[in-house]
């Protein structure tokens, strides 16, 4: 697995040119039938090696984690998650890291990569320096149970407590409950959150105060505070008032830098702050 | 390669990074939102204090070669002045404390560490806040007996003992 190249690496933006021009020199047509053999080059996509660290972790034979290198050589068109599968599956089954979708939308891959929150699956290699080994470590916060995998327990936990569901008042409409258009957009930022905890994560207040609710909460908060159809924001209010509630906020802006949504998480924080401001005075 | 056998003691796992999740009291008190609230408005304040204040000691007159004992001494006869380096001094002493106490809350990991902090960081406010404030109002211009000042030499040429 461990072949380097020794001609110049591709990277995605001269493939074009340099492709074709290859192509001309080696007399090979684009439209050529792929020798049905597996040696084609998959469909002439860059390809580069590249070295992935990870923070490895296995809780029967280690007593803290350590930094293992990996050499792979991937496609322009590959993500880390892709990175990732190809060592699970060709050089440590061992490895273990949490994915469903693969596609970012289940929120289960969600991981510090060169230092910053993302999902795996989101981030395309060609994106990051592949000159440089890329770090691949769980997000921080929260314990770690095996190599890539967290307890996530603490952040749903907090999640619970601001009740993110629809609380109503009187008696059933007897037809679905109307919205106008701008009352539903009030919220629909907020609305984007696939729980992935990769704000949460992001925050240094809630790397040292594990009691902190933590931007994901505030978002749930926020999803439900500003819908018109709930009538449960004074208790969710009262809930973010808390000593570890929104005020805890430092308005660093990871959080709405790692969300791999784009959620305006430290706006809606600060919408949040607003209301219990407006709530008070 | 593990040799684990099944049963077999492991590896205690990772410790928590820091305390587990556990809120079962709510603070049901404005507290953190007044604090809140108070930083800003006094951060307002204390943007046209401070300089204010810089302006009239350093621009006005002379600049910074005006000040001196006497200088201050003229500030302080005036009760505008008094109330405007009061204002400053409690503002800006109870701004940077509830910033040193937020900045505390957010790095101390032990209780006992984060008590203590608090504590110490409180007896200095209080004792910044009372010695300033006791002098603003309790400054004596001709405290020095061989003043030189206008205001004490006629002061002492008409009544010889000042009981200020």
């Amino acid at each position: 697995m461990s072949t380097f190249e020794t001609s110049p690496r591709e990277t995605n933006a001269e493939a074009g040119p340099a492709k074709s021009a290859e192509t001309a020199r080696s007399g090979k047509g684009k439209v050529a039938p792929r020798p049905g053999g597996s040696e084609s080059k998959t469909g002439e996509i860059p390809s580069f090696d590249i070295t992935v660290r990870l923070r490895r972790y296995d809780p029967e034979q280690d007593t803290e984690p350590h930094w293992e290198d990996y050499h792979v050589t991937a496609h322009g068109t590959d993500r880390v998650l892709d990175a990732l599968h190809k060592i699970k599956w060709e050089q440590d089954g061992r490895l273990a890291f949490r994915r469903s979708c693969a596609h970012g939308v289940c929120g289960s891959d969600a991981m510090r990569i060169n230092g910053r929150n993302r999902l795996a699956c989101k981030t395309l290699l060609k994106d990051l320096n592949i000159d440089k080994p890329i770090l691949v470590e769980p997000i921080k916060g929260l314990p770690v149970e095996k190599d890539l995998i967290v307890d996530m327990e603490p952040f749903f936990a907090a999640y619970r407590e601001v009740m993110p569901f629809l609380i109503t008042k009187g008696a059933e409409p007897t037809r679905e409950r109307i919205q106008s258009q701008a009352d539903r957009e009030r919220f629909d930022d907020t609305t984007k959150c696939i729980l992935c905890a990769a704000c949460t994560s992001s925050c240094p207040v809630f790397w040292t105060d594990g009691q902190y609710f933590g931007p994901a909460s505030i978002v749930n908060a926020h999803r439900f505070i500003f819908d018109s159809r709930d009538s449960g924001s004074d208790l969710r209010l009262e809930i973010l008032n808390d000593k570890e509630g929104v005020w805890r906020c430092r308005t660093t802006f990871n959080c709405s830098e790692a969300c791999p949504r784009g959620i305006q998480v430290t706006k809606a924080i600060a919408e949040v702050k607003q209301a219990l401001i407006a709530r008070k005075f | 390669m593990s040799d684990q056998a099944p049963g077999a003691s492991y590896a205690p796992a990772l410790e928590t990074p820091r305390s587990p999740y556990r809120r079962s009291k709510s603070t049901r008190t404005n507290w953190e939102l007044y604090g809140w609230l108070f930083m800003r408005m006094s951060g307002l304040a204390l943007i046209v204090l401070v300089f204010g204040h810089l302006f009239v000691n350093l621009m006005l007159g002379e600049g910074i070669h005006q000040v001196d004992w006497g200088f201050v001494a003229g500030k302080w006869s005036s009760p505008f002045w008094q109330v405007w380096d009061l204002l400053m001094l409690w503002l800006a002493q109870l701004h940077g404390t509830n910033g040193v106490r937020t900045v505390i809350n957010d790095y101390a990991e032990r209780d006992a560490t984060r008590f203590w902090l608090k504590m110490a960081l409180y007896l200095a406010t209080t004792i910044v806040i009372v010695v300033g404030t006791l002098v603003i109002f309790t400054f004596d211009p001709c405290a020095d007996p061989n003043s030189t000042l206008e205001i004490c030499r006629t002061a002492g040429a008409n009544v010889p003992t000042i009981t200020d």
